[in-house]
């Protein structure tokens, strides 16, 4: 049977339905609409002002690319200039090809590209030195783990870097939905409250942080790249098959079959959750080490690689972590008092390492444990 | 009985991992009694084009969830999906979504 004739231009030939409103469209139809959504999406939340400068988490896969590509062409009329951050973590096989598909696209659209490795700011612990230290306990290596919450703090750093008023990332509305299954599935409370709305208006001192693709469907995303001719870098990471999303994106994937609706109900079921009084999480601190915000004695990062720097790996990771703040609660506070802001703190009760520093610490805190 | 078709196999978004990757193929269906569909295309592809994992790209009778069919550049899903009958010097594009962007 042909296929039916767009309802936007009645001209050529629809290429898609749309999921939400069933309409049919043509290819230049549809990538138009795709924008003008992301356009309101912006706008109506007043995610990016006038003047901003936008860091613009760039991994060469296809959802930021998607997102350089609409910003770059909604640029001008929102007045912001965008700079491309991208992260290098150190995966060798993957990592280094991705790079490369982003230099070539910074040099195609003609914008600022800066780099951040692991290697650099987290003192040597790429990711695959973390997979090393990580391997042989018998079980899940969690490499995914480290990489959320280091990379999330590199993003910053690269965003202060360039002078960034705001980050946006291309997070799309199925990585959206898999993290509230993830949430659920893993008993945390806390995020699941604080996962929903478009974005985090940046407490201690963090830059804001939106997803300007977040109520786009993954499988529109992907069309708009195809009709729009962008090339983007489309390997796993080596590491993908160990991670627990995967098996939620398994289970979302065959809800959306049966109703392809899931994926947007499931996120706006998480933006209405209240939490019983008991399981609010408690108002966050600083971290005793680098500052940042932190609903312990040490932020999820510093936490994280104070485990890698004393070979104890699992340390920071969920029931071990009760452990590691026992220990800091019996030692005592460092010779900082909690909330100084002070980085590369030297906490003399814990007998490791010396602490990685986590950047120039200067004004105040950075993104703290509130990871998607 | 239905006449040979030349038709066009296209893989994207790493789909193409699974086909030594090689994202064209210009492939000929013999002729058979009954028309060439996608349903018969994915099994004229697993046993001639797929190298490994067929998990990886079907599911069933049909593609696994997340991996996209265009159909001379429009979404299968107007055109019959699986039932769409295939016609001479016809373009399937297999997109697959399921990586991280």
């Amino acid at each position: 049977m042909p296929a039916p004739t767009c309802a936007s231009c009645q001209a050529a030939r629809a290429a898609l339905r749309r999921p939400r409103s069933g309409q049919a469209l043509c290819g230049a139809c549809f990538c138009a609409a795709f924008e003008a959504e992301v356009l309101h999406t912006v706008q109506r939340g007043r995610l990016l002002p006038p003047g901003a400068v936008v860091a613009v988490g760039a991994s060469g896969g296809k959802d930021s690319t998607v997102l350089a590509h609409v910003l770059r062409a909604l640029a001008p009329r929102l007045d912001i200039t965008l700079h491309l951050v991208a992260v290098d973590e150190g995966i060798s096989g993957y990592r280094d090809a991705a790079l490369a598909a982003v230099r070539s696209q910074a040099a195609s659209w003609e914008l600022p590209l800066t780099i951040v490795a692991y290697a650099d700011l987290f003192g040597g612990w790429t990711m695959d030195a973390v997979a090393r230290s990580t391997a042989g306990s018998g079980r899940s290596r969690s490499c995914c783990t480290f990489c959320g919450v280091l990379r999330r703090r590199a993003l910053e750093e690269g965003a202060r870097r360039v002078g960034a008023t705001h980050i946006v990332t291309g997070h799309n509305a199925d990585d959206m939905a898999e993290t509230v299954l993830m949430n659920f599935l893993r008993g945390d409370a806390g995020r699941l409250a604080r996962g929903g709305g478009l974005g985090s208006a940046g407490e201690g001192g963090a830059l804001p942080r939106c997803r300007p693709l977040q109520l786009a469907s993954q499988k529109e995303v992907v069309l708009y790249a195809h009709f729009r001719r962008l090339r983007y870098f489309s390997r796993e990471c080596s590491f993908a098959p160990e991670a627990f999303r995967g098996h939620a994106r398994q289970l979302l994937k065959l809800l959306e079959a049966a109703r392809p609706s899931a994926v947007l109900d499931l996120v706006h079921s998480a933006e209405r959750l209240a939490l019983v009084p008991a399981a609010r999480p408690p108002r966050p601190g600083t971290c005793s080490r680098c500052g940042a915000l932190a609903s312990r004695a040490l932020c999820q990062a510093c936490a994280l690689l104070d485990g890698l720097n004393r070979g104890r790996p699992r340390l920071a990771i969920g029931k071990g972590r009760r452990g590691l703040d026992e220990e800091l609660e019996d030692a005592g506070p460092g010779p900082e008092s909690r909330g100084s802001g002070s980085a590369a703190a030297e906490s003399k009760a814990i007998p490791a390492a010396p602490p990685v520093p986590l950047g120039t610490g200067e004004g105040g805190g950075r993104a703290g444990a509130w990871e998607l | 009985m239905a006449a040979p078709l030349s038709v066009e196999v296209e893989f994207g978004g790493g789909a193409e991992l699974l086909f030594d990757g090689i994202k064209k193929h210009q492939v000929i269906l013999p002729g058979r009694e009954e028309p060439w569909d996608i349903r018969n295309l994915l099994v004229w592809i697993k046993k001639n084009l797929l190298k490994e994992q067929p998990e990886l790209f079907l599911l069933g009778d049909s593609v696994r969830p997340g991996i996209l069919v265009l159909i001379n550049d429009a979404d299968w899903e107007l055109l019959g999906e699986l039932d769409y009958q295939l016609q001479d010097q016809d373009s399937v594009l297999f997109i697959s979504t399921l990586h991280g962007g």
